[in-house]
């Protein structure tokens, strides 16, 4: 708005300003007098806190993963032989591409650990009790959902990490009871890794995943505006007591601050450190030592120790016991009382959980460094990575390049051929190397599988049909016709 | 933000209330900030086909500058061209005509003909370039003499570099008479 504004921006008397007749039309139209209230005015119980910023955080995150995956979708191709020399063209070639996918990268790292945050200070603060098991369970789907969104999307970039890690991953499908074969070959596309695993993949990562965890937020803050904000741990779960303070504007402020903190970090780290790119993956391989994304290490590490029939216990029934006393936490800790040190035992549960992970995954780079071998492989692994990442982009040959040495040295009489073809402007209807215009016919497919003879006798003595296409009499020596023949048979 | 002295008693909640504008005031602005500059990066991302040539086609070698030294006649090349197209490549083979080097000048002609794109040969014996299709005639040097072209053969953009003499492949609008470069 250009117009000047009221000195102090408010009315006088029963005058509305511009600004405020502005407000108020939109207001009437669309109600954004309400939204904003319905927005900005959930009342916390004790205050704002910077406990709570972590479930916004989350948010600003998921969008920030939405924004920069729909522009690197730009650029990227979900195709075993083209995924790989997308990702490069990005990292190497578009301007801003490395910044992007490591922002992309980085993020999903930074969804990984703020989510933890979320659940360790709702467990901490006993923020699930007081009806909210529902509130919770939607968490925790959401919780599973971003998980399976990392491991979808780590496949995506098809360099020899990403495949190999993502075969180990598929692989441990197979250790469910009765469906387990054939959920790792839905997860795969069919037995193997290939372009159908990198499409379903890609349509998981970039379509269904991202609607259902949409759909999931939707739910998770409706029901959190239904319970309520829960306070600090000495509040009352269901009837909350304490003075409250509106979420605008002190809470949003926070919220922004870590937000914004968030992606100063992200940006320094994309900028400084920018996620590496692999060699293309080579199923022929067999010396790669895969190794997962780092929140999967302390799981990698578990499997280590189930070997044979008891792998079953580490792959399927323990994380299954382990996923079901999270998601049904509520339902066995019915008491109302949230102070952590009033619940040791839940508490005390909690924090063996996150120690073990922990302990693992450390556990898991160490050993990898005290084996020679795995330390040496690995080490040539980073190089050979490096080693990529210095190279310049190299394009890809499109499938209708030619590479015309190829048929020169093929065969000496064909290549011989060729050179008539152009001299005699052959190519001028049939385009070059036979593919045919508007102009004349191709010569490669059926009319390369004519025989010699019948051939030469159509150059000699084109048909009506084609005298009628302005195909002229080929006028050459006998020798010079052979290797037009040739040539035209070589096309195939 | 108010007048000293003038409002005797302020209530918290008018307090709050200007405190709460004034933040929202704040936070949209860094909002517009901060969005502003996480833009940039996207908009040049996004627009990376526009800033820089990504469908270009670079230069081919045709050959040493002395194979063309002693040249009497235009001599037929096939060169192999390099086009870009984003993430891709598409080598074709094209043929070109280098024509004898006059006052220390190299000329690289295209073959394709400025009538309707049919290749012209160099027809030896009548020493003239003759287009099989529709019989445009021209001479040595690409000049047009008769038939239904609209304008002289083309040049093609060339450079001798290390001794390498290079062109940059072409193709030109048909059928029009001045030399209009296909994009």
């Amino acid at each position: 708005m250009a117009e000047a504004q009221e000195p102090d921006g408010k009315p006088v008397g029963p005058h509305l300003n511009r600004r405020e007749r502005l407000y108020r039309w939109f207001d009437v139209r669309i109600g954004v007098g309400s939204l904003m209230h319905e927005a900005l005015d959930e009342p916390i119980p004790g205050g704002a806190r910077w406990a709570y910023v972590f479930g916004s955080v989350l948010l600003f995150l998921f969008i920030s993963q939405t924004i920069t995956g729909v522009f690197l979708s730009l650029y990227y191709a979900p195709t075993a032989d083209h995924a790989h020399t997308t990702v490069a063209y990005i990292v190497k070639e578009v301007t801003g591409g490395s910044f992007l996918r490591s922002l992309h990268a980085y993020g999903s790292s930074a969804v990984v650990i703020v989510m933890l945050l979320h659940l360790t200070q709702t467990f901490l603060y006993g923020a699930y009790k007081g009806r909210r098991e529902v509130l919770w369970i939607s968490g925790c789907a959401l919780f599973g959902l971003m998980l399976a969104m990392a491991f979808t999307g780590y496949l995506l970039p098809w360099d020899q990490k990403a495949y190999f890690a993502t075969t180990v991953g598929t692989n441990m499908a197979s250790e469910v009871p009765l469906i387990g074969s054939t959920l790792k070959r839905m997860m795969r596309g069919g037995n193997e890794m290939g372009t159908l695993t990198l499409s379903r993949f890609f349509v998981g990562h970039v379509f269904l995943l991202p609607g259902a965890i949409l759909g999931l937020i939707a739910a998770h803050v409706f029901l959190f505006r239904k319970a309520g904000a829960a306070g600090p741990p000495s509040e009352h779960p269901i009837n909350p007591r304490l003075p409250t303070e509106r979420f605008y504007p002190r809470q949003v402020v926070m919220d922004t601050v870590v937000a914004l903190l968030m992606i100063c970090v992200l940006g320094l780290l994309a900028h400084f450190s920018p996620t590496e790119l692999g060699p293309k993956a080579n199923p022929a391989d067999t010396q790669y030592v895969p190794r997962p994304e780092w929140f999967y290490l302390p799981v990698f590490q578990w499997l280590k120790y189930f070997k044979g029939s008891l792998s079953i216990v580490g792959i399927v029934v323990i994380p299954t016991l382990t996923a079901i006393l999270i998601v049904a936490l509520p339902f066995f800790d019915r008491r109302l009382e949230r102070r952590p040190w009033r619940r040791p035992f839940a508490v005390g549960i909690y924090l063996a959980i996150m120690a073990t992970l922990m302990v693992f995954g450390w556990l898991s780079r160490h050993e990898d460094r005290l084996d020679p071998a795995i330390a040496k492989q690995v080490a040539k692994q980073d190089e050979e990575t490096k080693q990529f990442m210095r190279e310049p982009f190299e394009p890809e040959a499109a499938a209708n390049s030619l590479s015309a040495p190829a048929v020169v040295v093929l065969d000496p009489l064909a290549a011989a051929g060729k050179k008539i073809f152009d001299g005699e402007s052959c190519d001028a209807c049939h385009g070059e190397n036979g593919v045919g215009t508007s102009a004349g016919p191709k010569l490669s497919g059926a009319t390369a599988k004519k025989s010699p003879e019948e051939l030469a006798k159509l150059l000699r003595h084109p048909t009506a049909k084609m005298l009628e296409g302005e195909m002229k009499p080929v006028d050459v020596p006998e020798g010079d016709l052979k290797a037009l023949v040739a040539y035209i048979k070589s096309l195939k | 933000m108010n007048e000293a002295g003038d409002a005797p008693t302020i209530s918290r909640e008018e307090d709050s209330v200007s405190r709460r504008s004034f933040l929202g005031v704040l936070l949209g602005f860094g909002a517009v900030v901060v969005g502003a500059a996480l833009s940039v990066p996207l908009l040049r991302f996004a627009l990376h086909p526009l800033l820089t040539k990504t469908t270009e086609i670079g230069w081919s070698d045709i050959g040493k500058i002395e194979e063309f030294a002693s040249l009497t006649g235009p001599l037929k090349k096939l060169i192999t061209v390099d086009q870009r197209d984003g993430w891709r490549k598409i080598v074709s083979e094209k043929a070109i005509y280098v024509l004898p080097i006059k006052d220390g000048v190299v000329r690289v002609l295209s073959p394709i003909c400025p009538h309707l794109g049919c290749s012209i040969p160099w027809i030896e014996a009548k020493q003239q370039f003759v287009c099989p299709c529709h019989t445009a005639i021209f001479t040595l040097d690409g000049t047009r003499v008769s038939g239904p072209a609209p304008r002289s053969m083309d040049d093609l953009e060339s450079k001798v570099d290390n001794g390498m003499l290079k062109v940059r492949y072409q193709y030109f609008r048909q059928l029009i008479p001045t030399k209009e470069v296909l994009a």
